[in-house]
């Protein structure tokens, strides 16, 4: 069941195209995964989803209804973290919490409590003491405990320590197992790669790859490393190896998915000592788009 | 001591100097150019001894005594007399301001912000950021007092010599200083800028209202506020110094108390207990318009306070003012007598749009607010939730509109109680409140055209002050600069009946009232098809 769902949309300020024809589709129980450098259009979509900007072209519905015409109904069923959370200096963050609570129509107060336990905040704080981690805190503690059904989060932790990033992805699984849908909005790949069934990667406002992660890396191929006996100076002709790097002794490359087996055929002449094959990460695969621009060192 | 507690001052203060090299220039030759342009001004209103009697005897009323001062030189009030008694005070207290603002700036501010800890980390004195930003508080005010007294001296007004000329900025430097020290000191009682800011402006104002009841009431009172000294100079006419050198002499006594403070407390630190703040919210603040009257709670109260104060001085002087209008010419030129209306009651009009559009200004604020919040991106906050933007822009235009009610009714009743209070013949206070609710429609228009900037034209809000501004000076000088009448019809206020000298004009205010509600729906047509955030 589709959750949510934007056709072509396309946002433009004056002549700039911030957004350019982006396509995305959230499951219901799916963590989708948003994935992009600053300035590439991810928190525009999310301001488009929410009714705050209005699309120039394209369509975009949440739970099948219209996200400009539609946004107060959509809201009553959907909780946001903005990349940059902005509080009211002379408010706590416990005050912040209720009126966001309030404003959603919730009122799950043991929740609440939970949330701000785990999540070590101290409420009483006026928000002006607060760090961006913590203000980040007071705008996920609000999300989290209120019974939505779609979670749009963006970069909810770029300013959290490790421990507390580990009790928001705690969070997001729980929500996952209850069934909600999640757009996570990220430049920390490997949260991605923890999180996500799909992904989707979007650069200049253009959704450039979207898949789940195996099939992500189908496209890519698989990382292996390899120490051999005697030297293969012709490695690099063989058909679907690319990017050799020199590493200890050893060479480390990518190989193509449907030549796999032909290469480990060809390294196997020459004695292997040491052979290590891993998935690419998605840094690798997000390297890999991003580098592409411009110098058509992939095809 | 320890040298190296002040190591890097010099620096420091040069870098303040360089962070200010526009602000603080501005500060000074504003206020240079005000007490020039007053000085004039007084010239040309008093034009002989006879008028400044006139006047000198409206002086001994007490409510001009807890305004400006007690009197002195009445006898013979001069126009130096008369300058030093009716605007040092005042003056002195805005340099007080001054002060407060430029240490808190660059001590608990900058604390806040982090940058002290930058500085701190550099081989710089414990003491240095204090040391350097009194310094050069001390050498600004020392600046401001000299071109001050300079500049009266140079005006070449009779009763302004050379040595009043020189008291009167030395007076207005002392005070600098000495809320320069004090604003130092809460700077270190304080944890953060905020709270540090309200404590010393509440200090500037107990010292006004201290020396107030001690005018007035007993002088030893008077001797507890620092303003209370200054005034006791006697500026023009006695000439007293040791009040401004005992002032310097506080100032450099509470400087040195700040550093102390400085030196035995924790960076980032404060001396008073930080309260814990609520851990739950108040139900009053769940909603949008709860949160939009939380965050100018503390504005409206004393805009509120300070309108009621506005119409209460105004009020003040309504007893004295027919045997004033009787003796100043000029003021003859300005109020044409009409048959059956005292001259009180004649200037009731002008008063009332004086007030009425000074009202406007924390209601247009009130509104305004919607647009602060819009530009720190927490509108999206709320419209991120269940919460449509009609409800949202509806909230700040009730609690403008409650405003527009509140303030105009304060001052209309400041004016009306007051003066019954202080007229032997009594007042009509109904008539005074009625004069001021004919401004409501007036004050909804602007409120329309605000709503209509941020629903179509959020970047050019600011307009709305220039327009306020405009019609400021075209009602308030439009009949003394003789402007042509359709002048007056550019503004809103120009279309509000003159009451008691005209009846209600309903169907004027229907029209105001119509245009208002055009204008309202027009600008929420607009917030609703716009981004938000931009």
């Amino acid at each position: 069941m589709t959750i949510l769902k934007t056709a072509g949309l396309t946002k433009k300020f004056g002549d700039f195209a911030a957004l350019d024809g982006v396509d995305i589709e959230v499951g219901k129980g799916e963590v989708y995964g948003f994935i992009g450098p600053n300035g590439s259009g991810k928190s525009t979509t999310i301001r488009v989803l929410l009714g705050i900007l209005k699309a120039t072209e394209g369509h975009a519905t949440i739970f099948g209804k219209d996200v400009w015409k539609d946004a107060v109904e959509i809201h009553k069923r959907v909780a946001y973290v903005p990349g940059d959370v902005n509080l009211w200096p002379n408010l706590t963050g416990g005050e912040v919490i209720d009126l966001f609570i309030k404003l959603r129509g919730g009122n799950n107060t043991s929740r609440r409590e939970e949330l701000i336990r785990r999540f070590d905040l101290d409420p009483s704080k006026k928000c002006r003491t607060y760090s961006k981690g913590n203000r980040q805190k007071v705008a996920l503690v609000a999300a989290l405990s209120s019974d939505a059904d779609l979670y749009i989060l963006d970069e909810p932790t770029s300013g959290l320590d490790p421990l507390m990033e580990r009790v928001f992805q705690e969070c997001v699984r729980e929500a996952k197992a209850e069934g909600k849908s999640i757009l996570l909005s990220s430049h920390i790949l490997s949260e991605v790669e923890q999180l996500c069934d799909k992904v989707a990667i979007i650069r200049q406002g253009k959704i450039i790859e979207t898949g789940t992660l195996k099939e992500l890396r189908h496209l890519t191929g698989t990382m292996l490393l390899v120490e051999t006996k005697e030297p293969m100076p012709g490695l690099a002709e063989v058909k679907g190896v690319r990017g050799i790097v020199q590493k200890d002794g050893a060479l480390s490359f990518q190989v193509d998915q449907e030549e796999l087996d032909h290469v480990v055929r060809y390294v196997s002449g020459f004695g292997i000592i040491r052979m290590e094959s891993a998935p690419p990460t998605l840094e690798e695969l997000f390297m890999r788009h991003y580098e592409g621009t411009g110098t058509g060192g992939v095809s | 001591m320890n040298n190296q507690l002040f190591s890097g001052t010099g620096s420091l203060s040069r870098f303040i100097l360089r962070r200010d090299r526009i602000r603080i220039p501005i500060w000074i030759l504003s206020f240079v150019f005000a007490t020039v342009a007053t000085a004039v001004a007084f010239i040309g209103l008093y034009e002989n001894a006879q008028e400044r009697q006139a006047i000198a005897a409206t002086m001994e009323n007490p409510a001009m005594m807890a305004m400006v001062g007690p009197g002195y030189g009445l006898a013979n009030y001069t126009s130096g007399a008369m300058m030093a008694h009716q605007m040092l005070l005042m003056t002195a207290v805005v340099v007080g301001l001054m002060s407060v603002l430029l240490v808190i700036r660059h001590t608990r501010t900058d604390e806040e912000d982090g940058r002290i800890e930058m500085v701190r980390s550099l081989p710089v004195g414990r003491l240095s950021n204090v040391a350097a930003t009194l310094l050069v508080l001390f050498l600004v005010n020392t600046v401001l007092a000299v071109l001050t007294g300079i500049s009266l001296y140079a005006l070449n007004i009779e009763s302004m010599e050379l040595e009043g000329s020189l008291l009167y900025g030395a007076a207005l430097g002392a005070t600098g200083m000495i809320f320069a020290s004090l604003t130092a000191v809460c700077a270190q009682l304080s944890h953060n800028a905020r709270s540090a800011m309200g404590l010393s402006i509440g200090i500037l104002l107990l010292a006004y209202i201290v020396r107030a009841i001690g005018d007035v009431g007993s002088e030893a009172v008077a001797w507890l506020s620092p303003l209370g000294w200054i005034v006791r100079s006697e500026v023009y006419v006695n000439n007293i110094w040791w009040p401004v050198l005992l002032t310097v002499g506080a100032a450099i006594i509470f400087g040195a108390l700040a550093m102390y403070l400085n030196s035995i407390r924790d960076l980032g630190a404060g001396f008073l207990p930080a309260r814990a703040g609520k851990v739950h919210a108040s139900p009053l603040l769940l909603s949008p318009i709860g949160l939009a009257f939380r965050l100018q709670r503390t504005g409206f109260i004393a805009w509120a306070i300070s309108m009621y104060v506005l119409g209460a001085s105004y009020g003040s002087v309504m007893g004295d003012m027919e045997s004033f209008f009787a003796d100043v010419d000029l003021m003859q030129d300005l109020l044409v007598p009409m048959e059956g209306f005292s001259l009180v009651e004649q200037f009731v009009p002008t008063l009332m749009a004086v007030m009425t559009i000074i009202a406007t200004i924390p209601v247009l604020m009130a509104i305004l607010k919607m647009r602060g919040e819009e530009k720190n991106d927490r509108i999206e906050h709320i419209l991120g939730r269940a919460v449509s933007r009609n409800r949202l822009l509806g909230s700040y235009l009730l609690i403008s509109l409650i405003a527009s009610f509140v303030m105009i009714s304060l001052a209309g009743l400041g004016l009306g109680t007051v003066a019954d209070a202080v007229m032997e013949e009594g007042f009509d206070v109904a008539m005074a409140y009625q004069a001021a609710l004919a401004y409501l429609p007036a004050v909804w228009v602007m409120v329309g055209l605000t709503v209509l900037l941020i629903g179509w034209l959020p970047k050019l809000t600011g307009f709305i002050w220039l327009y306020l501004s405009f019609s400021f000076f075209v009602i308030y000088l439009g009949s003394l600069f003789q402007l042509p009448e359709w002048v007056e019809k550019i503004t809103p206020f120009g279309y509000v009946s003159a009451i008691p000298l005209e009846e209600f004009d309903w169907l004027q205010a229907t029209m105001l009232t119509a245009v208002a509600i055009l204008l309202i729906v027009v600008g929420f047509v607009g917030y609703n098809r716009r981004d938000i955030g931009s």
